[in-house]
């Protein structure tokens, strides 16, 4: 889940100076125990139709009771989101569907519980969040027969309610996104923040997490353009490709003299293209009106404080924090790493156990990714590690192969390891005298490395390492090579 | 009025004391149901199994010495769209013929945690669209005073049933007079308390907002102790009142003194000549009895029917779309999801269902909803601060319950709108989400009872109950 800083995919520039506007609208599932408004559990993978009753049915009497703990996690998102959380009501969104028990979706409408928020991207890019509200999830269907998995042509579909009435938070930012790389770090950083407060599992390959995006082009400071609304974008990687393509392919309708139909567009992956599925002519007219089976939810001042204040520290504030303590800076790869895995707090005691906060930050970026935030390795024992490598007691490769062998047997000290295998970083002195001795030993390749063939340096530091045994430092010794040369 | 049958007061008491056991009475109640029941159609189902079941459990309590509950071996019979775990409950709808609920109803709950004796599940006009229990799927209720005439609905069956004693006292839902209007047609005592004091857990809904289950039983003191039982705060309702239900029992010999008692200034058209006069009988009595007569007036009134037709068919055309063939009730198959929908809900709905289906459809679609719905709901506050400015100057508001008494089967089947006159005076109050309950008052046209509806505010059920009590000595 780190492709946004870790492996960033650069959104190409969009030809004849387009532009494009998208907005995000993503769903959550929270991570509550049970349902929206029923006792069934809220939990993924079970056998189809166990965690239902007759409220997830619809059956005739039942009624919704609203889950304090979904309201609890929405009011906590919406915060971290640097929402205004407001009285709110539900409403009956209505349409028929086999996996829509009651032919209608208890939804937030007009007053919905969190609104205008924002979010930070890099850059100090701001990201308008219009509003998150709760939702109940829809079941899920399954279409058996035909060939495209989808219900036209299918012989006959299972429907599995364990999903129906599940609480969601629905997240629509404004449209602020201005390319594909902000979308994806969007979404990246609404999944930390998820996961920090405790909202959500996030987990987009379960649906836990889903994304619809907006998309329109425009010329910079034009009206608005037409916008398209893409369904099924189900990974980062989809969302950046996602709106690339549909990108392009509304300024190649528009530079061919062609017009943007308002539609919605479902996202086929291995394709790598958008379909149309169905355009705004034959939508739905919900008809929604307020859920007289809900009063006004309206959370006491006091406990939205409470829940404020029981916020745990978020991931930009993490991030600064942690370039701050190491120096580097806060939209770096490694920091953003760090904090994802959330192994900052681990940095920050190797920092007070004494050691080299830098240094920490690379060896935990490096060694750390399969640990969590909790490593087994004692911070101390890092802590004393980063000093023995800024000391010069040991080489950078040395300390690697020392860290390797701590984090592979849950620890170790690193005095103890280091002078078990010998590891010892050589005085300058003692290095000067076996580059001077391999020299006299490698003349042939000393000449032609003055000569500026730099590939004649490699014999001579392998026959340097080889003298000591591994213990002279790299970096020194090429450093030794290039002084002697000039001299 | 002496009453022909016994009251759930005297029947509680008789088997408390050992005069009489629940078995007894039973058998009396099914002894009625067999002589009476073929002509009149009260019920959809008659549990006569269960019922001998509970009433001989109740006989074994008693012999242990248990503490009983108040309505101990009482024979009570339930609108047929309560639901009640593995007994059928069909809202008289072929929709939902054969269906079994995996659960109770609350007010179900509290009746068998009361002693209760469930006799049966009583017609209604399909999903309580109705004033004359003709809308049913399964035949018309005939009133047990005239088999010639309709008990009134949409709870018409629960009304025969008590009427026909068929059963002590009864429950049915009243949406918009589904309860008053056929106990005034039957010469009951019929009650729609405050909206949220009764809960809604396990009733069908037809109009969400509105639905409050009330009882029909002979005397205003059965209905108070039925009230009891009945009410209160239910957690499975969000819409349930957090209060705790007053005392209704213990308010009933206070009198009427120092009460005043509104009358409306100007009254609808439409009313029969005996039922007007009915009406100054009671306000007479109630004078007689110390209540002050003051004139108020509700400038909306004429707006409710207009808007209740708006209100209540929205949210039905909501509640009735979860039947769609696809978890429970009827399905008729054809090749594909849309179809199937269309062929099952056009041949298990009747044509009035189908009517405010469309209604309601109709008035929340985009372009319509202002002019329409949201109009409405306007109302909804007029009339509501209609009755803020009356209750000023008056403690509770007396009307006739329906403008007629009770008419000739198929009199206004083939006009709808004749029919929907019907719930004039009882709208309101669904309107507002106030109490108001209908008291016999004597006899009108064709010798048939004349009910006087007795509006309070919300929570006012005890001084409309004091203001009942003093109409029915007066009767």
């Amino acid at each position: 889940m780190s492709n946004a800083s870790s492996a960033p995919q650069h959104s190409t520039a969009l030809p004849n100076g387009w532009e494009m506007v998208v907005g995000l609208e993503v769903h959550v599932e929270l991570d509550t125990k049970t349902k929206l408004f029923s006792a069934s559990p809220n939990r993924f993978g079970d056998e189809p139709n166990t965690n239902i009753d007759p409220v997830t049915l619809g059956l005739p009497g039942a009624l919704p009771v609203l889950n304090k703990h979904a309201v609890e996690l929405a009011i906590r998102l919406g915060l971290a989101l640097n929402c205004t959380v407001q009285p709110s009501t539900f409403h009956r969104k209505n349409y028929f569907y086999q996996d829509m028990p009651k032919a209608y979706q208890i939804s937030q409408y007009d007053q919905p519980i969190n609104i205008d928020g924002f979010m930070m991207l890099p850059g100090d890019v701001r990201i308008g969040i219009e509003r998150a509200h709760l939702e109940e999830d829809t079941g899920k269907s399954t279409h058996i027969g035909g060939t495209s998995g989808r219900i036209h042509g299918s012989d006959y579909s299972l429907v599995d309610f364990n999903r129906a009435g599940v609480p969601l938070v629905e997240i629509v930012s404004r449209p602020d996104i201005r390319n594909s790389d902000q979308a994806r770090q969007y979404v990246a950083e609404l999944r930390s923040i998820l996961l920090a407060v405790g909202a959500s599992d996030a987990k987009m390959e379960e649906g836990s997490m889903r994304c619809d995006v907006n998309v329109s082009v425009r010329k910079p400071g034009e009206p608005f353009g037409t916008r398209c609304e893409i369904k099924n974008v189900n990974s980062i990687r989809a969302v950046g490709k996602a709106i690339d393509y549909e990108a392009r392919r509304q300024i190649d309708v528009l530079e061919s003299g062609g017009t943007i139909r308002q539609e919605t567009r479902h996202w086929d992956d291995s394709e790598g293209r958008t379909h149309t599925l169905r355009t705004k002519e034959d939508a739905d007219d919900y008809r929604y009106f307020l859920e007289p089976d809900l009063v006004l939810l309206d959370p006491d001042q006091a406990w939205i404080e409470s829940i404020r204040a029981s916020l745990p520290m978020l991931p930009a504030a993490r991030r600064a924090q942690l370039a701050t303590l190491t120096g580097a800076n806060k939209e770096s790869e490694s920091v953003y790493v760090i904090v994802e895995r959330g192994q900052d707090e681990y940095v920050s005691a190797v920092a007070q156990a004494g050691g080299d906060a830098a240094r920490a930050l690379v060896y935990v970026q490096q060694a750390f990714a399969e640990e969590g935030s909790t490593p087994k390795v004692a911070a101390s024992d890092i802590a004393t590690l980063t000093q023995m490598e800024r000391d010069a007691k040991i080489t950078a490769t040395q300390a690697k192969t020392i860290l390797s062998e701590m984090v592979a047997n849950g620890g170790g000290d690193p005095v103890a390891i280091a002078a078990a295998k010998g590891f010892e970083a050589l005085d300058t002195s003692a290095v000067e005298a076996m580059v001077d001795a391999a020299i006299a030993q490698q003349a042939d390749a000393w000449s032609k490395f003055c000569a500026g063939e730099e590939k004649a340096m490699g014999a001579l530091v392998g026959a340097i390492m080889k003298a000591s045994q591994g213990k002279a430092d790299g970096k020194v010794v090429t450093a030794i090579l290039q002084a002697r040369r000039t001299q | 009025m002496t009453q022909p049958f016994a009251t759930v007061v005297d029947i509680a008491r008789d088997i408390a004391s050992g005069n009489t056991s629940a078995v007894e009475v039973l058998e009396h109640h099914l002894a009625r149901i067999n002589e009476r029941e073929h002509d009149i159609h009260a019920f959809n189902l008659v549990t006569t199994e269960q019922a001998r079941a509970t009433a001989q459990q109740v006989d074994a309590d008693i012999k242990a010495g248990k503490k009983l509950g108040p309505l101990a071996g009482v024979p009570i019979a339930l609108k047929d769209n309560m639901c009640t775990r593995g007994i059928e409950t069909t809202c008289s709808s072929k929709i939902l013929e054969g269906w079994k609920p995996p659960y109770d109803a609350t007010v179900v709950t509290r009746l068998q945690q009361a002693g209760a004796v469930m006799v049966g599940k009583t017609n209604l006009d399909e999903f309580a669209m109705g004033s004359s229990t003709e809308n049913s799927a399964f035949g018309p209720t005939k009133n047990p005073l005239d088999t010639t005439r309709v008990p009134g609905g949409s709870s018409g069956g629960s009304a025969a049933a008590v009427a026909a004693g068929f059963a002590a006292a009864s429950l049915g839902s009243d949406t918009g007079g589904s309860i008053r209007q056929p106990a005034s047609l039957c010469g009951l005592v019929g009650v729609k308390p405050t909206y949220g004091l009764v809960s809604r857990q396990g009733i069908v809904a037809f109009a969400s907002s509105l639905d409050q289950v009330g009882p029909f039983t002979h005397t205003v003191a059965d209905a108070a102790l039925m009230m009891e039982v009945i009410g209160g705060h239910d957690p499975l309702d969000s819409t349930s009142l957090p209060q705790p239900m007053p005392s209704l029992t213990s308010v009933l010999g206070q009198g009427v003194t120092g009460l005043r008692i509104g009358r409306l200034a100007d009254m609808p058209d439409g009313c029969e000549p005996e039922v007007l006069a009915r009406m100054d009988a009671a306000y007479a009595a109630l004078q007689a009895a110390g209540a002050t007569i003051v004139d108020i007036s509700l400038p909306s009134l004429s707006y409710c029917l207009t808007a209740y037709y708006l209100v209540a068919p929205a949210e039905a055309s909501s509640n009735l779309a979860r039947y769609d063939g696809v978890r429970y009730g009827m399905r008729v198959e054809t090749a594909d999801l849309h179809s199937m929908y269309g062929a099952t809900r056009a041949a298990g709905f009747g044509a009035e269902v189908k009517r405010r289906i469309m209604l309601g459809t109709y008035a929340l679609s985009a372009g319509y909803f202002d002019a329409y719905y949201g109009k409405a709901l306007k109302v909804r506050r007029l009339i509501a601060n209609d009755f803020a400015a009356a209750y000023e100057k008056c403690d509770v508001i007396l009307t006739p319950t329906s403008p007629t008494v009770a008419f000739p089967l198929g009199d206004k089947t083939s006009d709808p709108l004749t029919m929907y006159l019907c719930d004039i005076f009882t709208i309101p109050t669904n309107l507002a989400g106030h109490a108001a309950m209908s008291v016999p008052f004597g006899t009108g046209a064709h010798n048939m009872p004349v009910g006087v509806q007795v509006l309070a505010p919300a929570l006012g059920e005890p001084t409309m109950f004091r203001v009942a009590a003093e109409l029915e000595r007066a009767s």
